[in-house]
């Protein structure tokens, strides 16, 4: 039997309140930002009617999708039963609460009328699959939140199990929901596909782990809490299949797209042709995003180094946000393809522009008001593991791990558990 | 033991009741008589709409390719007049380039060349009127709707500004209105955050008026490339025209089973 005692985070109160200062400050820019715009109108943003949704929501979509990504480390432990993910369980259900309520925030600010959020609360049309992502994503913040007390609470342990299942069902349903935001869309040619439903799922497998993994590696070092070697190898391992499994569903879904003889101007432009996008692409999403971070996971050196494991981690990240980039704004810059066969000379707007590839450069208050939004995941997550036991006193292997009861006159909550 | 009835009757209770059916008589009654005079049944037709929309109707538009004029905007212009589109301006500091793909644009002219043989073509193009659209597939509110006579249109009271509905339409035929509104008119209300596109002139059609701005500015421009009409009355003027004059839906891949016919692309 293994005993795992978790302890609120104990950094010096000057370092946790710089940090807090920090997050705080960004998140007050992310909420100017907001205001700016509610004020303004969209105007000041680089959205326009061509590309209606721009770097908001990448931001957006990259939390939710990083948000049912790291409950997939609870779900680990409690569902398939790995026991050495078990003490892991309660920091990544905060981390995934955290990170949805960071994206949604970022959705609701960038409405056109975000004061009417109470319409889209009492208005539903379920034939939308936004309306069932509304009830998927608050459903998510209060299954996880019961998730997080069957494992710190003993009378919940008995629906631990349970519990775990149902959330490990439901963060499927959501980013498949999530990935089915784009892939119903039959309008546009890039979307249009039901493959982006897995792909999505894929995705936030691993940009959840990458953000769990900074968390985990970051809360420890400042706290001096060690993490086994091994634990580590494991979870860096299963970062390197999860990447390697995007970069799967990348090639999949360029070559089916290239099937279709009408999308071949499509995938030529994103790839080759598309200026910046086809450079986000290749550099960004496969190079820096894919190729580079499991050359780091997998070499036999680098792999074992916990600053390049970061560095793969936040490099994940980043090919998250290229390839969020990609899919999202890309598809729109392309023009729709109304008239096959023909070229369009004049759009009677302003040739060149509806005429063609559209415009978008993204403007410091979109940007702002994305970063806010990770900011008051990282507040959330920071407050959470300050003042409540999330995180355990000691990651470390079994073999090396330090004697349990040295928190004995700390307050401290103790989960009994069989090794898996 | 049988209790008695009081002696006596309580004036003061019998006015107070006197009054109050007093009162409400003159402020229900009012209404009772506006609301008989608007029955349908009081209005002859083709004037003011008083009943609820039918679907014995579905409105449509035809667009004859081969006598819309290059380089004419005599549709456009009476749209924006009809709509207040015209009253739109540019916010201070926006570049020309990014507004022209901000402001709302409800018709649009465009000119297509074929790849094959260079033959040009122009037309207008709107909002396609789709008896399945997409657009009222996902708006999760329920504010893009579509009228039992075929009119698509967005209730400006639900629309929570999310622009699902521009990302799913086809035809890039709506617009987000992105800057503060600062003049507009009666018959066409608009507000910053929300979407919006043609509706066939939607308070022309519930006035009983015969066509749309844009139909009656190309007829009297001299070209009548656009007929408006009921798709459904085998005797009006666009189902004649669309029974003898070959036509099709853009994107018809789609099956969308537009309320918008092209002929001649």
């Amino acid at each position: 039997m293994k005993r795992i005692v978790y302890r609120e985070w104990r950094i010096p109160p000057a370092r946790y309140w710089g940090i807090l200062g920090i997050l705080a400050a960004v998140v007050g820019l992310g909420g100017l930002a907001a205001l700016y715009l509610e004020h303004e109108g969209h105007w000041v943003t680089g959205m326009s009617n061509s590309v209606v949704w721009g770097v908001p929501h990448v931001f957006a979509v990259f939390l939710i999708l990083a948000a049912s990504g790291a409950i997939n480390v609870a779900s680990v432990g409690t569902v398939f039963n790995k026991g050495a993910y078990l003490p892991l369980g309660r920091l990544s259900g905060l981390l995934a609460v955290a990170l949805l309520i960071g994206g949604l925030l970022i959705l609701v600010l960038d409405l056109g009328r975000p004061d009417r959020l109470l319409v889209a609360m009492t208005h539903y049309n379920f034939r939308s699959i936004f309306a069932w992502n509304i009830y998927l994503y608050t459903g998510f913040v209060v299954l996880v939140i019961a998730y997080l007390w069957s494992m710190a609470d003993r009378m919940g342990a008995p629906f631990k199990q349970s519990i775990g299942v149902l959330a490990f069902v439901w963060r499927l349903a959501l980013t498949t929901a999530t990935g089915s935001i784009f892939g119903f869309l039959v309008a546009r040619q890039a979307f249009d596909t039901a493959f982006l439903a897995p792909m999505f799922v894929i995705m936030s497998l691993a940009y959840g782990l990458a953000i769990f993994l900074l968390v985990l590696i970051f809360s420890c070092a400042q706290d001096a809490r060690p993490i086994g070697d091994l634990l580590l190898q494991r979870l860096k391992n299963l970062l390197g299949v999860f990447v390697a499994a995007v970069l799967y569903f990348t090639l999949v879904y360029y070559l089916t797209k290239l099937y279709g003889a009408k999308n071949y101007d499509l995938v030529g432009w994103v790839l080759l042709r598309g200026g910046i996008y086809s450079f986000t692409a290749w550099v960004g999403w496969v190079l820096l995003g894919t190729l580079v971070p499991l050359g780091i996971i997998w070499h036999p050196v680098l792999g074992r180094d916990r600053r390049w494991i970061v560095a793969a981690c936040a490099l994940v990240i980043l090919g998250g946000f290229a390839a969020l980039y990609v899919i999202l704004i890309g598809s729109q810059v392309y023009p729709l393809q109304i008239f096959p066969g023909h070229t369009v000379v004049a759009s009677g707007v302003v040739d060149g522009l509806r005429a063609g590839v559209a415009h978008y450069h993204p403007s410091v208050p979109e940007v702002l008001l994305g970063l806010g939004g990770v900011a008051v995941a990282l507040v959330i997550t920071a407050v959470g593991v300050r003042v409540l036991q999330f995180l355990p006193e000691s990651l470390a292997d079994p073999e090396a791990s330090a004697p349990v009861g040295s928190g004995a006159l700390r307050r401290f909550s103790i989960d009994e558990i069989s090794p898996g | 033991m049988m209790k008695h009835p009081p002696e006596g009757i309580d004036q003061g209770r019998r006015a107070l009741l006197g009054v109050a059916v007093g009162v409400t008589t003159a402020v229900v009654a009012p209404g009772l008589v506006l609301h008989a005079a608007a029955l349908p049944s009081a209005a002859p037709p083709g004037a003011q709409r008083s009943g609820p929309v039918t679907d014995r109707v579905r409105w449509g538009l035809l667009i004859d390719t081969s006598k819309c004029a290059e380089g004419c905007r005599a549709c456009v212009d009476a749209c924006d007049r009809e709509n207040g589109l015209d009253l739109q301006t540019r916010p201070a500091g926006q570049s020309g380039r990014a507004w022209a793909d901000q402001k709302a644009v409800w018709i649009r002219k465009v000119k297509l060349a074929d790849d094959l043989t260079g033959r040009v073509t122009n037309l207008p193009m709107m909002c396609q009127h789709c008896e399945h659209p997409p657009c009222v597939d996902v708006c999760p509110t329920g504010a893009s709707f579509k009228r039992a006579d075929g009119i698509v249109l967005v209730d400006r009271h639900t629309c929570i500004g999310c622009r699902y509905c521009m990302m799913a339409c086809p035809y890039q035929a709506r617009s987000f209105i992105h800057e503060v509104t600062h003049d507009q008119l009666t018959r066409v209300p608009r507000g910053k955050g929300c979407v919006e596109s043609c509706n066939l002139c939607v308070s022309r059609r519930d006035q009983g008026a015969p066509s749309t701005a844009c139909a009656d500015a190309c007829a009297d421009a001299g070209h009548h490339a656009i007929v408006f009409g009921d798709l459904k009355d085998p005797r009006s003027a666009i189902s004649q025209a669309l029974t003898g004059l070959p036509n099709r839906q853009l994107r018809e891949d789609l099956e969308l089973n537009t309320g918008v016919r092209y002929a001649g692309v």
